[in-house]
C-alpha cells in the first residue's frame, strides 16, 4: 500500500520535523549564532546528537567533548544503515547521500513496510521530509522560538512520542519483553546519566539473542 | 564554533556511512540481528524518554493520557497521521485546561 507509507512518512516527517523548532530555540539560547545552529541541522542532521552538541556547549564544555558527545551519540545511525544496506544500499553517490539521511525516523518507518518497495520508498520519503521540515523549523526556531511558543503548549513532545510509539506498533507484539527491556532500561537511568546515554544503553538490550528474526 | 560543528558533524556522518562502506561479507547473522533488534529497543527507549522523561528527571504529566489515547487509536487501527495529531490535541488541550 504505496499511499499507507507516503501518509505515514508525512506524518512522521511533521511530527518530528517541527521538533527542529525546539533545538533551533535551544541552540540560540546555549550562545550558538544561528547559523552554527542552522549548520547543525543540515550537516550533522541527527536530532539526539545535536542536543547533546548543544547541551555540551551550553554547559560551557570543550569543543573535543561536544565533538566527542555528538559522535557517541550517532553510533546508532551506523546499526540502521547495517540493517539497511543489503536491501536497499545503493550503489556510487547516492549512497552518501542515503546515509546522510539515515536516522532514527527514516530507518523506523522502513523497517515498519511489509514489501521491499515500500521499506525503500519509506525510507526515502522519512528522510527527505524530515530533513526538510527539521530545517525549516530550526531557522523558525533560531530566529524567534519565543514567539511561537513552547513546543509543548502545542502537544508536539506528545506527538513525537506518539509518532515513536506508531512506527513501534506493528513489531510491538512480537517483541514485547525486547521493547519492554529497551524502554524501562532507559528510564531507569535517566536521573543517573546525562541526557541521551539512556537511549544508548537501550541499545546494549539488542545485544541478548531473541525475539523471531525478520 | 563554525569548525567545531563541522567537525562534529563530520564526526556523526562517520557512523552514518560506514554502515554502508563495509563489504556485506563483514555482515554477520549475528551482527544483522543486532541491528534488527536495536530499531525495537532504540524506538521503545524513545517512546518512553519522550513520553515520560524531562531532561533528568521522570515527569507525568498530559503526555500520558495523550500516549493512551494514542495506542487506544492505534489498537482500533486508525491511520497514523491521526493518531499522531490526536496525540498533540489531547496533551496540548490538558495544559491549555491547565494539568
Amino acid at each position: 500500500m504505496a499511499r499507507a507509507v507516503v501518509s505515514t512518512s508525512l506524518s512522521v516527517a511533521i511530527a518530528t520535523g517541527l521538533y527542529g523548532i525546539s533545538f533551533g530555540a535551544i541552540g540560540v539560547a546555549a550562545g550558538l549564532d544561528v547559523l552554527s545552529v542552522m549548520l547543525l541541522s543540515l550537516l550533522m542532521f541527527s536530532g539526539a546528537s545535536q542536543f547533546a552538541f548543544v547541551g555540551v556547549v551550553a554547559a560551557g564544555g570543550a569543543p573535543i567533548t561536544a565533538i566527542a558527545s555528538a559522535w557517541l551519540m550517532g553510533v546508532r545511525n551506523s546499526f540502521y544503515a547495517l540493517r539497511m544496506a543489503p536491501e536497499f544500499g545503493p550503489r556510487g553517490l547516492m549512497r552518501f547521500l542515503q546515509a546522510q539521511l539515515t536516522i532514527d525516523e527514516s530507518n523506523a518507518v522502513s523497517a515498519s513496510q511489509k514489501s521491499p518497495a515500500d521499506r525503500k520508498l519509506g525510507f526515502w520519503l522519512t528522510g527527505v521530509g524530515v530533513f526538510f521540515f527539521w530545517n525549516l523549523a530550526t531557522l523558525l526556531g533560531a530566529l524567534g522560538g519565543n514567539l511561537i511558543g513552547s513546543v509543548e503548549a502545542w502537544g508536539l513532545d506528545a506527538a513525537a512520542a506518539a509518532a515513536f510509539l506508531g512506527l513501534l506498533w506493528p513489531r510491538l507484539k512480537e517483541n514485547l519483553v525486547l521493547a519492554g527491556l529497551g524502554a524501562l532500561v532507559a528510564l531507569a537511568s535517566v536521573p543517573f546519566l546525562p541526557a541521551g546515554v539512556p537511549i544508548l544503553l537501550a541499545a546494549a538490550v539488542a545485544l541478548i539473542p531473541m525475539g523471531r528474526k525478520s | 564554533m563554525i569548525l567545531t560543528v563541522v567537525l562534529a558533524s563530520l564526526a556523526v556522518y562517520s557512523w552514518k556511512i560506514m554502515g554502508y562502506l563495509v563489504p556485506e561479507r563483514f555482515i554477520s547473522a549475528r551482527l544483522r540481528g543486532f541491528s534488527d533488534r536495536v530499531t525495537i529497543t532504540l524506538l521503545a527507549a524513545l517512546v518512553g524518554i519522550q513520553g515520560i522523561a524531562v531532561g533528568n528527571e521522570l515527569q507525568l504529566d498530559a503526555r500520558i493520557p495523550a500516549l493512551a489515547v494514542a495506542a487506544l487509536l492505534l489498537w482500533l487501527r486508525v491511520p497514523y497521521i491521526l493518531v499522531v495529531a490526536s496525540a498533540a490535541l489531547v496533551a496540548g488541550g490538558l495544559r491549555l485546561l491547565g494539568f
